[in-house]
């Protein structure tokens, strides 16, 4: 089996420092539907300044390079130990490199271990096995604190928003998910949404929907339809870039259906700032693909 | 548009209002969730007894903090091999997690300014009436375009809290900011948060 830690560390280049084209062109969009001079206007036009400054750089999209969950498709025949060890390994040496911040505090004794590796769930690895002739594919996003904190889970029913066990339940707690962020996730964001599942589970998939491109709508229509209705609807709520007020609240919105308990019904929503920052590379052999 | 030189005074902190965007220029402090539970333990509400080297900071800070500004910051740093320090992605972290401290390390310290995102609630809104001084908005997740305004790092307290909840002492140029709650009452965060809570009222009302 390869040694992947150098190919590693570039993804972890990659994706801190080089924001999706799919979420640029969505923000460079947004730019041109607030007023001129006005502070959402201003707020987008650094943004936009602060991706080409990073990606020339290799520097930080955001200082805060957050939560690196990895997602890993490895082919039947790996060792999934291995590949852990060398995440691990990328992920010490990508610190090194200030391509990541030290960024995992042992929450009891309040220690920064300074290297982000804290434990055995961070950073948090998820582990799929695929057929021995499938390449193996490693996908990391990066999710900031401050998106992750503005981030809520619900049970239906909700009476103080009217909310039942159905669609229309899911769609007003979405809302109350959005205006309570208000800026503080650093909006304009992304919505995942999951519907469903135990509390754990619920939150899990709600954010492995984000490792999804721009635009892709769920292939159940009604869901389909709802991620658009959403998305449309915050961005009536007026909160705008960083709060500031303003067109664009949410860029787009995620949805996924789990199975739930007769007696559960769980919606999580988790916020994803506008540093959209996921990446994914893709070994055949001896390539290795960047996306 | 408006430039401003730290320290600040109390009249050019009062001719601030909420939408005005500002230059800053001078010398501010980073400090984030330890700092600011460690000042009000340590040094105001004096429920922690100084240790190791608190009292020679706390003496330093009075002196660095008085007139200037706290940027709610988490940089990611850079040391060279002559041992200086360079910050290359320093925006905003979330400030409303200082909500509780806020006010009270403003008055002590003389604060004129808070740098962060996402604004902050009532008891800081009050705090900046009465220190007088203003919230700043910097751009959240612009972190490398903000660190550019950082000329030079002067100095680092309290690396044992960790890189990003040291405090550092930094020399900026021209770091931009915008007014969204000034020292007249003024919070642009109430307004949009009402506002917001009416037109959702509003969809909640709607059929499916």
């Amino acid at each position: 089996m390869k040694d992947l830690t150098n190919e590693i560390i570039e993804l972890i280049r990659r994706t801190s420092s080089n924001l999706p084209k799919d979420v640029e062109d969505r923000l460079r969009a947004a730019v041109e539907k607030e007023a001129p001079g006005s502070a959402a206007r201003g707020a987008l036009e650094t943004i936009m300044k602060n991706i080409e400054l990073s990606r020339k750089n290799s520097t930080p999209i955001c200082q805060d390079t957050g939560t690196p969950i990895f997602r890993v498709h490895y082919p039947e025949g790996w060792s999934a130990r291995k590949l852990r060890e060398q995440i691990r390994g990328a992920m010490a040496e990508a610190t090194k490199k200030n391509f990541m911040r030290p960024n995992a505090v042992d929450a009891v004794y309040d220690k920064n271990t300074g290297n982000n590796l804290g434990g055995d769930d961070f950073p948090s690895i998820h582990f799929e096995e695929v057929d021995a002739d499938q390449p193996l594919t490693i996908e990391l996003m990066l999710k900031g604190g401050g998106c992750e904190n503005v981030g809520r889970q619900y049970s239906l029913p909700h009476n103080e928003l009217g909310a039942g066990r159905d669609l229309a339940g899911v769609r007003k707690v979405a809302l109350d998910a959005v205006q309570k962020a208000q800026g503080q996730g650093c909006a304009p964001g992304i919505l995942g949404i999951s519907i469903g599942g135990d509390r754990g589970t619920s939150y899990i998939k709600s954010k492995e929907v984000l490792y999804d491109k721009i635009g892709t709508r769920n292939a159940d229509p009604e869901l389909a339809k709802l991620e658009e209705r959403l998305t449309e609807e915050s961005n009536q709520l007026g909160i705008g870039p960083m709060g500031f007020g303003g067109q664009t609240t949410v860029i787009d919105t995620k949805i996924t259906g789990l199975s739930r308990l007769p007696a559960s019904y769980f919606v999580s929503v988790s916020y994803m700032c506008w540093a959209y920052r996921r990446r994914k590379m893709v070994v055949r052999g001896e390539e290795v693909e960047y996306d | 548009m408006r430039e401003i030189t730290m320290p600040i005074s109390d009249d050019v902190i009062r001719s601030l209002k909420v939408g005005e965007p500002v230059l800053l220029t001078g010398v501010m402090v980073t400090g984030r969730d330890a700092a600011h539970k460690w000042m009000i333990e340590t040094f105001i509400k004096k429920t922690r007894p100084p240790q190791g080297d608190d009292e020679k900071v706390y003496q330093e800070l009075k002196k660095l903090l008085n007139g200037s500004v706290i940027y709610h910051c988490g940089p990611v740093v850079a040391k060279d091999e002559n041992g200086e320090y360079k910050f290359l992605a320093a925006g905003p972290t979330t400030s409303i997690r200082e909500e509780p401290y806020q006010a009270d390390v403003m008055k002590h310290f003389n604060v004129k300014g808070v740098i962060g995102k996402g604004g902050m609630g009532a008891k800081t809104l009050k705090g900046c009436q009465e220190t007088p001084g203003v919230y700043f908005h910097a751009i959240g997740g612009a972190a490398s375009f903000i660190a550019q305004s950082v000329k030079k790092v002067l100095g680092v307290y309290k690396l044992e809290f960790g890189t990003p909840e040291a405090m550092w002492v930094i020399e900026v140029k021209d770091f931009p900011v915008v007014v969204t709650m000034d020292a007249h009452g003024g919070s642009q965060h109430a307004v949009i948060d009402s506002s917001s809570q009416e037109v959702l009222d509003k969809l909640l009302r709607e059929p499916y």
